[in-house]
């Protein structure tokens, strides 16, 4: 379903949003130590195997349940490649003093978000249990706050603005078992945090990119698949903060805070359903479950049969206390006293409350298998009489819910439990989660939201001082902001996307470079840049192996011989393909220096030739044909005009 | 009272006392460039610099602000960090063993005050219990903290203190002994508890964490539910250190305390034993690697002998080393030398006649290798025979430190220098041996085929 077909009014639900957008600074080195940034690897040449230990003030209340969840813990496999992680990665080697390049271009990020810069920056660890960081933390300073960006005619607010590590790829997870990828793992990046200031889906979109494109600007930060990741923060009156995590591009934002938005009204609706039914402290929430293994086995729903999970275990190679939980194959009837109709109560558009169980049974309980549950609201058909079985056997009467979890025993009971709160949760509102986004802009659990109880001091690093002189000498080097440059290039007629795209691909740089070094054009520049080296990046032409300096005598060549910019692809396609090699050498070497001495006098046998390769064509056509080929032989050498009027003065002697 | 302005000193002192702030103040504070900061004032390490103010904020991130810079600060509450960790009883199960956990520094365990960031280390059974709660199905714990030094400041008395704490514990009657102790010295206390610490009936097990216990990541819980199950239940009578096998999270080498070496200042597979293997791998269970240990045994009676010298000094050879060194240390009293020579155990020529002063004088010179594994072979060339004509003494296949550590207690019983002779050279626990096994010395060399492919199929 189109998430728009759910129509939302923004303002009077009072969704509010901001972000959190991470964007990866481009350095030579890591942020703690000297391993090599942004050198991605598909394979690994070692691996180890650790476990996160909730420090003890997060188990809270030390008893049995702490130890429980504990020992339900995941094992988390890191895979090691030695081109792009040391010692320190693998958390054995305290961090290495903080590349101080890193913390210049954080600096300069802070300033063109019109950030006020701390003065001495700390080090803090803000905790992560999901084994994305080695450590169990990432190491996180604030460089500036209170930063202001012009946006719709107000202003965007930048709460804050953190250098940080990046953490793992996560590779795999499958039951007990989460695998990492370490090449990423410490590369820097900034965080910036806005304000809750964007009301609507469409405003989130647009304050991303523009974010984005203040980022971009300077240059100095990575792009691509990865470079950039957004944390989007939503919330409607009465709900509560829900961060949807790692949101790959602008555009799904659109999706994805509608449909929170839609989720957390039709949660609070549900929060109103169960309290009117009696549930609102966490002791009204009961279930009962049942082992219905025996009923269900053999039976038409193939998921439940012990012979299927047999069948799936071996073929998925699921290793025993990894990808696999302890215990029997169980199938559990989980009885829901008094909360009939629930399970089907829409949340996101084309969700349902029961895809909530769904998420926190395979996160927490690690029962991954689609479809991870199935209940009375929704079940399979053909397979009605099994149904009314289950039902019986759970003792589940009309007002009651059903639900059956399937899976190794101590998972299948750490689900039933999961299923229990999940309704605790609901009859208290909207819970905090971060939850992971889909293209179709719907999302999933991901984990409980963490508070900003989880930071630390990093007892390991110092704090490093910021000296105004330092300050001041990153801002006399900044590039104008993106907004100034956006208005400069429309009003000499560039179109708004490709001025965007310039400055969010770094192109803007080389434009105003050949504006003021090689007396360019800036709206000639601009197309080339943004439109035809663009097209040609897409065609597969490493256009981005050109040094700076060869766009410069480019455009040095051009001024000096405007025909040249005819030969514009040719000479692209040269200065990629031998970066090394001057430009006027690349000129020379394809006869473009100079006018083909006595073209005027071959013109006449090359269009007569043209002509009868053209053959049977109608008038018009054969005149093109005839213009392109002696085109292709004097392009870039020859002014068009000369070339089309020679073309023609030759095609009327003729005939 | 403590000072309101801890480590706050000059320009930043003053300034705050004008806005009559103090540590742990909730305050709200503007700077010159309009910003706001709301959070608590945290006390300020010594050795910065005195124009800084660093405040908690509300997110849990810290910032320096220039004392320059701000230009309000107002105080709208306070509250000091309570350095105290709840505690629960540690629950007592009859049917399993007795284990007294015995502290002399660092954390083992610990808990996070997230407000300031403060470290409480956690101690008490009750706390440990709070930490690392599988500690109770694996004994019935008694802890006491013998005192609270960095494991680089054990010296003398501490080994003392610590043989005779051992020996009560033992008298007792518990079923084993856990030593929480620093990593960095482990090995040297692990070494002189052989020696002070003989026949005991239980085992010792020494135990520490390369990762602070503050991290999720920490080696801490692990390795004391490793030591506390080994000292609770394990068959080895002798003082070892249990520490990670691998840097991943499996499993702990039980290593012999004469034997065992910190190899690697950081990683948590840092302590190897040395010219042989170790004695036992514990996970969830043990898997005893040798059987040549002494066995649980209550009916053995421990014998407590803290004798120490501690006028002695590891000379660790270098080429060109000059002899004045030698005297320096004969000048200042130093009744023993362990050299850690090169190769086989060797020494420059002209340090010949320094060694033989020191010798003529009384003082007990040895020989161990720096290269750690072998064993000194001085009669193998001319100049380790010269070296034997002076006196000096060949400690075959002992480590330096345990050489140190076993010279300082044999000097602590006995003057003579055959004696000593004797004493060296007799093994009380394993820090000689008369044979090196080929897996005694394993120091797989990354890039090799066959090493890719093993550390390819084995976590590491």
């Amino acid at each position: 379903m189109n998430p728009h077909d759910t129509p939302l009014d923004y303002a009077a639900v009072g969704l509010i949003s901001g972000l959190e957008v991470h964007q990866q600074l481009l350095t030579d080195k890591k942020l703690f130590c000297q391993c090599p940034a942004g050198r991605y690897t598909r394979t690994h040449d070692g691996t180890v195997l650790r476990h996160m230990r909730p420090t003890l003030s997060e188990l809270g209340v030390y008893d049995g349940t702490a130890l429980m969840e504990f020992k339900t813990k995941k094992h988390i496999v890191y895979l090691l490649n030695r081109a792009n992680t040391c010692t320190y990665e693998m958390d054995d080697t305290p961090p290495f003093p903080v590349n101080q390049a890193a913390v210049d271009v954080a600096i300069e990020q802070c300033l063109m978000l019109g950030c006020d810069i701390v003065d001495e920056v700390h080090i803090a660890r803000k905790q992560y249990l999901d084994g994305s960081i080695p450590t169990g933390f990432q190491r996180t300073a604030i460089v500036g706050v209170n930063g202001k960006l012009p946006f719709r005619g107000r202003i965007l607010s930048i709460t804050q603005v953190s250098v940080e590590e990046d953490s793992c790829r996560e590779v795999s997870d499958k039951g007990h078992l989460i695998v990492w990828r370490t090449d990423r793992l410490g590369m820097p990046l900034i965080e910036t945090v806005t304000g809750p200031d964007l009301r609507t889906p469409e405003e989130v979109a647009e304050a991303i990119l523009l974010v984005g494109r203040v980022c971009r600007s300077t240059g100095h930060v990575r792009v691509g698949m990865g470079a950039s990741r957004q944390d989007v923060n939503v919330s409607v009156r009465g709900g509560r903060r829900v961060e949807i995590k790692g949101v790959p591009k602008a555009g799904w934002a659109v999706g994805l805070v509608h449909g929170e938005g839609w989720r957390q009204v039709n949660l609070l609706r549900l929060c109103d359903e169960l309290h009117r039914r009696g549930f609102r402290k966490p002791e009204d929430v009961r279930v009962e479950c049942a082992d219905v293994t025996a009923l269900a086995d053999g039976g038409p729903v193939p998921q439940l049969c012990a012979a299927q999970w047999q069948h799936l275990v071996q073929e998925q190679r699921r290793r025993l206390g990894f990808e696999l939980g302890p215990g029997a194959f169980k199938v559990f009837a989980v009885r829901l006293p008094g909360l009939a109709g629930t399970l089907g109560w829409p949340t996101q558009p084309a969700r349902t409350f029961a895809d909530e169980l769904a998420g926190r049974v395979r996160v927490i309980a690690g029962l991954d298998e689609p479809p991870i549950l199935f209940h009375s609201e929704a079940w399979p058909a053909g397979a009605e009489a099994l149904l009314q079985k289950l039902r019986a056997a759970a003792r589940c009467g009309e007002q009651d819910g059903l639900v059956i979890v399937w899976g190794p025993e101590r998972d299948v009971r750490t689900a039933a439990d999961e299923i229990r709160l999940r309704y605790v949760d609901a009859a208290d509102g909207v819970p905090n989660e971060t939850r992971q986004p889909f293209a179709d802009g719907s999302t999933d659990f991901e984990r409980i939201l963490p508070g900003p109880d989880r930071m630390y001091p990093d007892t390991d690093s110092p704090p490093t001082r910021v000296t105004r002189d330092r300050v001041e000498r990153l801002r006399a080097a900044l590039p104008e902001p993106p907004w100034q440059r956006e208005a400069r290039y429309t009003e000499v007629g560039v179109p708004v996307p490709v001025a965007h795209y310039l400055i969010r691909r770094g192109g803007a740089r080389l434009v105003d470079r050949v504006v003021d070094e090689a007396g360019a054009d800036l709206r000639f520049a601009a197309f080339f840049f943004g439109e035809r080296c663009k097209g040609l990046r897409r065609a597969g032409v490493p256009v981005d192996h050109v040094r700076d300096d060869a766009w410069v005598e480019l455009f040095a060549a051009f001024a000096a011989r405007p025909v040249l910019r005819d030969a514009w692809e040719t000479l692209v396609r040269h200065m990629a393909a031998q970066p090394g090699v001057p430009v006027r050498t690349v000129v020379a070497e394809l006869d473009l220096d100079r006018e083909p001495p006595g073209w005027r006098s071959h013109l006449g046998q090359w269009v007569a030739a043209a002509g009868r390769e053209a053959g049977r064509r109608p008038p018009p056509s054969v005149a093109r044909y005839q213009t392109g080929q002696v085109m292709h032989r004097l392009r870039g050498r020859v002014p068009v005009p000369a070339v089309l009027e020679a073309v023609a003065a030759a095609a009327e002697a003729r005939s | 009272m403590s000072d309101p302005l801890k480590g706050y000193k000059g320009r930043a002192r003053a300034r705050l006392q004008s806005f009559g702030v103090r540590v742990w103040s909730d305050v709200v504070a503007n700077n010159d460039a309009g910003s706001r900061f709301e959070g608590v004032i945290l006390p300020r390490s010594e050795t910065l610099d005195d124009l800084h103010v660093v405040i908690k904020l509300k997110t849990g991130y810290n910032v320096g602000l220039h004392v320059d810079r701000v230009t309000s600060m107002t105080e709208v509450g306070y509250k000091e960090a309570v350095y105290k960790i709840p505690e629960k009883e540690f629950p007592s199960r009859p049917e399993l063993p007795r284990v007294t956990l015995l502290g002399t520094g660092g954390t083992i365990a610990s808990r996070l005050d997230y407000r300031t960031g403060a470290v409480i280390p956690a101690f008490t059974p009750g706390e440990l219990y709070g930490a690392v709660p599988e500690l109770a199905d694996l004994a019935n714990l008694t802890t006491k903290k013998l005192f609270g030094v960095f494991s680089e400041n054990m010296a003398k008395d501490n080994y003392v203190a610590l043989a005779e704490a051992i020996g009560k514990e033992i008298e007792s009657g518990v079923d084993g002994i856990v030593v929480g102790h620093g990593t960095d010295t482990m090995g040297h206390t692990a070494a002189i508890l052989s020696f002070m610490v003989q026949d005991t009936p239980v085992p010792i097990v020494m135990v520490g964490s390369q990762r602070s216990s503050d991290r999720p990541s920490s080696d801490a819980a692990l390795n004391l539910i490793h030591a506390v199950r080994s000292a609770g239940r394990g068959e080895i009578a002798e003082v070892q250190i249990c520490m990670f096998g691998p840097t991943s999270d499996q499993y702990a080498l039980l290593h012999r305390g004469t034997r065992c070496r910190k190899m690697h200042s950081s990683y948590r597979s840092t302590f190897r034993t040395v010219g042989g293997v170790p004695l036992a791998m514990v996970g969830e269970d043990f898997r005893y690697l040798v059987d040549d240990f002494r066995r649980r045994d209550r009916s053995r009676r421990v014998r407590i002998d803290t004798a120490y010298e501690d006028r002695t000094t590891i000379l660790y050879y270098y080429p060109g080393m000059k002899p004045d060194l030698v005297d320096a240390l004969v000048e200042k009293g130093y009744r023993g030398i362990v050299i850690a020579g090169t190769g086989l155990g060797h020494i420059n020529k002209p340090l010949y006649p320094a060694i033989g002063r020191a010798i003529q004088q009384g003082v007990h010179v040895v020989m161990t290798v720096q290269t750690l594994w072998g064993y000194a072979q001085m009669y193998v060339y001319d100049t380790g025979r010269d070296l034997l004509d002076l006196g000096i003494v060949p400690l075959d296949n002992m480590l330096p430190e345990t050489a140190l550590m076993k010279l300082s207690w044999v000097l602590g019983h006995t003057d003579d220098h055959g004696e000593v002779l004797r004493m060296m050279r007799l093994p009380v626990n394993g820090e000689t041996t008369e044979r090196e096994p080929h897996n005694g010395y394993l120091i797989l060399q990354g890039g090799l085929p066959e090493t890719e492919e093993f550390v390819a199929s084995h976590w590491k």
